[in-house]
């Protein structure tokens, strides 16, 4: 189908975006890489009165090294950040997990951004920041605040975001010494949409972890943490008894929704078993 | 265009030649090559970026024709199926489709080439792995997708 009419704008500036929100309120969208919003447009499921273009505001950031951190613009495409030098060596989880993501002519249009701001509950982006302990930064007329990834995503769709706000950027914590990461999913076809993923990243010194995140997708209205089963795996030591330990752990603290097609017992049991693969796999790589 | 507007002035390249027309911003990308530039060799199958059959590329990097406006495309460069066929880019691609019969009604194939041939010119020598992943956006319902991979497979190996 064809999207029902709209009107169109292009800011050339944030205070351009903001006027715009000010102005239209919920009756407009933000349209950055649109590979959400304009399908769901085109399908009649979302209908905006006016759509505001982003992709030529100068002022978003791009990838930016800072001290302890990088700052992720909003407008960044997924082929851009899985190809940039700084996120490799820095964030790797998030260069790994772009593969993942939908397929080679989405990721050339797609943004982080439009990502993190829509928070569909399967997808990899939102879960690895939240697995990283990253924060959004939200800039409105009024100003601009920071908020963790945990404390971002509200509900289905649902998100910490005010009307008058847009996500302009991410903040996320650079690697440190002995920390490893993970990311795998359970798809039925490459490229869509997961049935469960697992996202992780932490520390380990001396055989033993210091810190362990496992963002979780796919299985609740939000990407979630599996914080049980950090706190189990902390200061001990990645063998197979540990691993199982926290697979049920997992698998006991997920309450996945009741979909016609995936019941929620197979997705927890998917969601265990990314978990003993993929803390697997970090052991290996620990030993 | 710091207001809300019904149509747009478009100037793009499109092939190599200038284009300039104005256009309904509801108007999608490929609906704009295909209906108000005659350019037919992209394709509409979902509207929605699951079947990749309106593939093209735009600023030089495959995109999906339905979820871009043309509005969107002002002052970029967008090359169809068309103009990869008139510079010769993805003529081995074209001679291995053609060789291992990897289409049957045709409908996904300027799409698939061009998704091909982005592949190929990143990666000269994928494995059969990496060719299927490139092709997993791109729906197939004649083929069994096993000759396109045939043919993606032969055409690097004929250095596409």
């Amino acid at each position: 189908m064809k999207a029902p009419d709209f009107a169109y704008m292009r800011p050339d500036s944030l205070d351009g975006v903001f006027a715009a929100l000010a102005q239209y309120g919920d009756d407009a969208r933000i349209l950055a890489g649109g590979q959400t919003l304009m399908a769901l447009q085109n399908m009649r499921l979302a209908a905006a009165d006016v759509l505001v273009d982003i992709n030529r505001v100068p002022d978003l950031p791009d990838i930016v090294e800072e001290p302890g951190h990088l700052l992720i613009g909003a407008l960044v495409r997924y082929a851009a950040l899985a190809e940039s030098p700084l996120v490799q060596q820095h964030v790797p989880l998030l260069a790994d997990a772009v593969p993942f993501v939908a397929h080679a002519a989405i990721r050339n249009r797609g943004t982080v951004g439009g990502s993190l701001a829509l928070g569909d509950p399967a997808a990899e982006i939102p879960a690895c920041m939240l697995a990283l302990g990253a924060e959004v930064i939200l800039s409105s007329a009024a100003g601009t605040r920071t908020i963790p990834m945990r404390e971002f995503y509200l509900g289905l769709y649902e998100t910490a975001l005010r009307p008058d706000e847009v996500l302009t950027a991410v903040r996320v914590p650079k690697r440190r010494p002995g920390q490893f990461h993970a990311i795998d999913e359970i798809v039925r076809r490459r490229g869509d949409f997961a049935l469960a993923g697992l996202a992780v990243s932490g520390v380990a010194e001396k055989g033993a972890v210091e810190a362990i995140s496992l963002a979780l997708f796919g299985v609740a209205d939000r990407p979630v943490l599996a914080t049980d089963a950090a706190d189990l795996l902390i200061g001990k030591a990645l063998d197979p008894a540990q691993i199982e330990t926290a697979k049920d752990a997992v698998i006991a603290s997920l309450d996945p929704p009741d979909d016609p097609i995936t019941p929620p017992a197979y997705r927890r049991h998917i969601g265990g078993v990314l978990v003993q693969r993929l803390l697997g796999q970090i052991r290996e790589k620990l030993a | 265009m710091t207001r809300a507007v019904k149509s747009v002035a478009i100037a793009l390249k499109v092939n190599g030649e200038n284009v300039n027309e104005t256009v309904p911003v509801r108007r999608n990308l490929v609906d704009f090559l295909r209906a108000d530039l005659g350019l037919t060799g992209s394709h509409v199958g979902c509207e929605h970026g699951v079947c990749g059959a309106c593939t093209i590329l735009v600023d030089g990097v495959i995109v999906r024709g339905c979820l871009m406006l043309a509005a969107q495309a002002d002052g970029c460069e967008v090359e169809t199926v068309e103009g990869a066929d008139a510079t010769g880019r993805i003529a081995k691609l074209q001679a291995a489709f053609h060789q291992r019969n990897a289409l049957q009604c045709g409908f996904c194939t300027p799409a698939m080439l061009l998704t091909a041939a982005a592949l190929l010119e990143a990666n000269p020598a994928p494995t059969r792995e990496e060719i299927r992943d490139q092709l997993s956006g791109n729906f197939c319902r004649c083929t069994g997708y096993q000759a396109i991979i045939d043919a993606v497979a032969d055409a690097a190996e004929a250095g596409e």
